[in-house]
């Protein structure tokens, strides 16, 4: 049976990969991750878990012990935050190119300079090309939910990638809620123990990351390409065992009031609490207002995303990192392809927001639906870029 | 013969994340032609101590019963077995291609 215990969103992570019974976890505190590192070393001074904690001297580290580990066989977890996402960049793409199913809390912070350890995507946008399963968090409840699936997605044969479990740095990984959390029991016969795809056998000598030049490297890079999209089924399959043993229902997005809405809201992680309770309030008044959050941002899922808003006419997408230089936000600029798959004539607009922490409140939401619901009436959009909340 | 580029395996049937399965399949990596010096022995100055044979990154130096021998499919050409005889009976001679 299930009870609820008082966690933070970083500690519903720990608690998490206690619980999934983690062979090797290789980590570098940083904020606002610290908590599950922390928490994590307390299991095993405690003797709570059998997990073998390496302690290194930098995230790059962390990462190469994390795909060492996941190579010969073990069930990896890992965390990190910011300038020590940025730091294991490079072995972000060795993870998901040695198709290590590695798993990894990240609670998302701005990148400096100048520093600053509040919450943002920039850390997690600034690596989305590298390979890995990206799933966003909009609570601590949905934090510990995806860690679990996060594990048993990972290490599907037909997957075989790194997953990140994102959560707003501060908003999500300080504060704390009741979290519904599973019997150990019940995680262990969910998430029987990893099948490795190799095993590191001394009379069966192999070869991982030899030199792959122009001939073969291209078909490997397909492969990852093909896993990714083998993934989003994988993903929907393991939500659905999940919810037959939590009654918590997950999938590639959450839509909100998407059945009649005239206009818009879509986002990542915690915003989208603020952005539903809003929405519910402009509807309890009789403004056909919606929202569709994005659970998996990696893959993306485009066809979802297509599906909700078919009756739609003006969307507002909001992005909580900033692409210098680019015509729009990192969500955006996949939303708007995505549009196109089937020439949908649909008015976007873009929010950039809370850059740094900086808080969006539920007034500031409220005008991004009024301002979509004027684009919705008048078919014009004015603004198709605009940063929300910033001082002139 | 190697296969050209276009013969060669598709992603499909191609093991994942670039391992490879079978031991020993840098001997079919014959890397003997980036060499721009090659090392040439002088049997009459070897005295079989080795020395090149425990030093040579590549393993292209051969053990024979009373003098070495080098491996050109294989040997890159670096120089580190010259630079460690201590009987200076290895010479590096420019290759004319």
């Amino acid at each position: 049976m299930s009870k609820i215990i008082g966690l933070t969103g970083d500690e519903a992570v720990a608690y998490a990969a206690k619980q999934s019974n983690v062979d090797v976890v290789a980590a570098y505190p940083i904020t606002p991750q610290t908590i599950m590192v922390e928490a994590f070393s307390e299991y095993v001074h405690n003797g709570e878990v059998n997990t073998e904690f390496v302690c290194v001297e930098s995230e790059h580290s962390a990462m190469s012990a994390c795909i060492g580990s996941s190579l010969a066989g073990a069930r990896v977890f890992t965390a990190t935050a910011s300038q020590g996402l940025a730091l294991m960049h490079e072995m972000l793409y060795i993870a998901s190119g040695l198709r290590c199913p590695v798993v990894m809390g990240v609670a998302n912070r701005a990148l400096s300079a100048p520093i600053n350890i509040h919450g943002d995507h920039s850390d997690m946008m600034g690596s989305r090309d590298c390979g890995w399963i990206q799933i966003y968090a909009e609570n601590a409840q949905e934090a510990y939910d995806w860690m679990i699936q996060a594990f048993k997605v990972a290490e599907d044969h037909d997957v075989l990638l790194p997953v990140t479990v994102n959560l707003d740095g501060f908003i999500l990984s300080h504060s704390m809620e009741g979290v519904e959390v599973l019997e150990d029991e019940e995680i262990s016969k969910f998430l029987s123990t990893r099948k490795p795809f190799l095993s590191i056998d001394p009379d069966k000598p192999i070869t991982i990351g030899a030199l792959c030049l122009t001939d073969y490297y291209f078909e490997l890079k397909l492969q990852q390409v093909d896993a990714m999209r083998k993934s989003s089924e994988v993903i929907q399959k393991v939500n659905k065992e999940y919810m037959n043993l939590t009654n918590r229902s997950y999938d590639l997005i959450e839509t909100y009031g998407m059945k009649d809405a005239d206009a818009a809201i879509i986002c990542l992680g915690s915003t989208a609490g603020t952005t539903k309770a809003v929405a519910k309030k402009l509807r309890d008044e009789g403004e056909k207002v919606g929202v569709i959050k994005l659970w998996v941002y990696r893959p993306f899922p485009a066809d979802e995303i297509l599906e909700a808003v078919k009756k739609l006419k003006a969307l507002a997408v909001l992005d909580r990192s900033c692409s210098f230089g680019a015509p729009y936000g990192p969500l955006c600029s996949d939303i708007l392809p995505s549009l196109y798959k089937d020439g949908r004539e649909l008015k976007v607009f873009n929010g950039v927001y809370g850059l740094g922490g900086r808080d969006i409140t539920p007034f500031d939401i409220e005008a991004v639906f009024n301002e979509a619901l004027e684009v919705a009436k008048t078919g014009i959009v004015k603004e198709p870029l605009k940063f929300i909340g910033v001082r002139d | 013969m190697e296969l050209s580029d276009a013969d060669k395996p598709g992603w499909k049937s191609i093991p994942i994340g670039g391992m490879l399965l079978e031991p020993g399949s840098a001997m079919k990596y014959k890397t003997g032609d980036w060499r721009a010096f090659r090392p040439i022995i002088d049997e009459a100055k070897c005295i079989n101590c080795l020395l090149c044979w425990i030093y040579c990154p590549d393993a292209a130096i051969s053990r024979r019963e009373k003098v070495v021998a080098v491996s050109y499919d294989y040997c890159k050409g670096c120089g580190i077995c010259a630079n460690e005889c201590p009987k200076d009976a290895i010479t590096m001679v420019e290759e004319r291609r």
